[in-house]
């Protein structure tokens, strides 16, 4: 099946809509101090069959709902995985839940990361900070499909060593045949032996042919901003280069607007944008 | 090399994405300044408030900008990677280094004579002009990077205010 199709029923399916499932925590695995990593079932036992990039609503039971994107592997699709940071009320709560308990979803709802597009052509993956959870899926997808890509780059900005996410995991792809591990980190003590500086600088050093390149970028949207201008000033064509957006989300299914950003609505238009569409909303304050 | 010929100091120059595109005039006057170097893991390029008298073009391995403070050991301000310069401050006096610059792992690299190019630029101010239009892309670039790390931009949002 091909994304677009996951995408497309995900949205405009009843269960995508607004009617939660029941799911079971089946494993809590911490990530970093503020991080976590719940896998979860259905109680009803269907797999909740997602793309690279959707994300769900989850509902903990008289806190509240929150957007979290998917971090597992689409293939697994009897196990939901979501890497989810303790900010606020729902999130923390979220956080807290433990095995056994049950949580509602909702979705998979939004748009998936174009990941066809890179048949035959290099893919790169930047990444900074949480935004290596929602780019997940597409490395386990591009693992799949090693054969049908010229090569596959993850690059990943963090903000120290102690906060990288999924390091052994990182670590495990950087001795993968076809794929390249790139880290840097914002600071550093001298215990880090790696790359210290912004994931830009990154960039242009593990892009191999930029012009058959295709990128998938996630992050907080200043690095996001700078990271396709790098990808642009390399060389990577504008309609090759796609974005995951964050706003406030509460519906989920571009019902109530509180996720507008001008034209669009990011949980039904997005959450991934190619970098055109998107551009020039990006650097308008009043959105 | 295939050629079974050395190398100048002007084509190794030319080569480094500093001097790109130079003319060979230039390079050749700029390659009477230069040598090559190499560093073992570990050594120092140089150290803070040394005098500025040699900046390094950086044809392989990777250097460590740090700074020591009292408690907390070295802190690595950035490191540079191939085709990157170290090293500015022999630009503007007092001439003196700002940072320490350390190998990390093997380095090989192509050592400018700063006073040698500083007396060179004052002497011909067209080819200091171009020399000058190299470099200040290079400090403009550390410093936007700078200010976006300054950002903080990975910090949780519980740090800087943001309730999700």
């Amino acid at each position: 099946m091909t994304t677009a199709v996951v995408a497309e029923r995900s949205v405009h399916s009843g269960e995508g809509g607004m009617l939660p499932r029941a799911f079971e925590v089946r494993a809590r695995r911490p990530e970093l101090a503020d991080c976590v990593t719940l896998e979860m079932a259905a109680v009803d036992g269907r797999p909740l069959d997602f793309a690279p990039g959707q994300f769900t609503m989850l509902y903990v039971h008289g806190v509240g709902e929150i957007a979290i994107s998917i971090s597992g592997d689409p293939a697994a699709d009897a196990t939901l995985v979501q890497t989810v940071r303790a900010v606020g009320a729902v999130s923390k709560a979220v956080c807290n839940l433990q095995e056994g308990q049950r949580i509602g979803v909702r979705g998979p709802l939004g748009t998936a990361w174009p990941v066809e597009r890179a048949f035959g052509k290099h893919l790169m993956i930047v990444a900074g900070g949480l935004g290596l959870a929602p780019t997940r899926p597409i490395i386990y997808w591009a693992l799949a499909n090693r054969d049908r890509l010229k090569s596959v780059a993850i690059v990943y900005g963090t903000r120290a060593p102690d906060q990288i996410l999924y390091a052994p995991q990182l670590l495990g792809w950087s001795n993968t045949e076809g794929l390249r591990v790139g880290i840097t980190v914002d600071r550093a003590a001298e215990d880090w032996s790696g790359r210290v500086g912004v994931v830009t600088d990154l960039v242009p050093a593990m892009l191999r042919d930029p012009a058959e390149t295709v990128a998938m970028v996630c992050g907080p949207e200043i690095m996001m901003r700078f990271g396709a201008q790098a990808l642009l000033d390399a060389g990577v064509p504008a309609e090759d280069i796609h974005l995951s957006l964050e706003r406030n989300m509460k519906c989920g299914i571009g019902w109530c607007g509180h996720c507008q950003l001008g034209p669009h609505l990011i949980c039904r238009d997005g959450p991934v944008f190619s970098y055109p569409a998107v551009r020039d909303l990006m650097t308008v304050w009043e959105l | 090399m295939t050629d079974g010929k050395m190398k100048s100091m002007a084509d190794i120059l030319a080569a480094h994405p500093l001097f790109a595109g130079l003319d060979s005039e230039t390079t050749e006057l700029l390659g009477g300044c230069a040598g090559n170097v190499h560093f073992s893991n570990g050594d120092y390029l140089f150290k803070v408030d040394e005098p500025a008298d040699t900046f390094y073009l950086l044809r392989g391995g990777d250097v460590a900008l740090e700074l020591r403070m009292p408690g907390r050991g070295r802190l690595t301000v950035q490191t540079v990677h191939p085709g990157a310069v170290v090293g500015a401050s022999w630009i503007l006096p007092p001439y003196r280094w700002r940072f320490d610059a350390r190998a990390v792992g093997a380095v090989r690299a192509t050592g400018v004579d700063a006073a040698c190019l500083r007396t060179k630029c004052d002497a011909d101010p067209s080819m200091g002009y171009q020399v000058m239009q190299r470099f200040l892309p290079v400090v403009a670039e550390r410093l936007q990077t700078t200010r976006l790390r300054l950002l903080d931009l990975y910090a949780p949002p519980a740090e800087v205010g943001r309730a999700l």
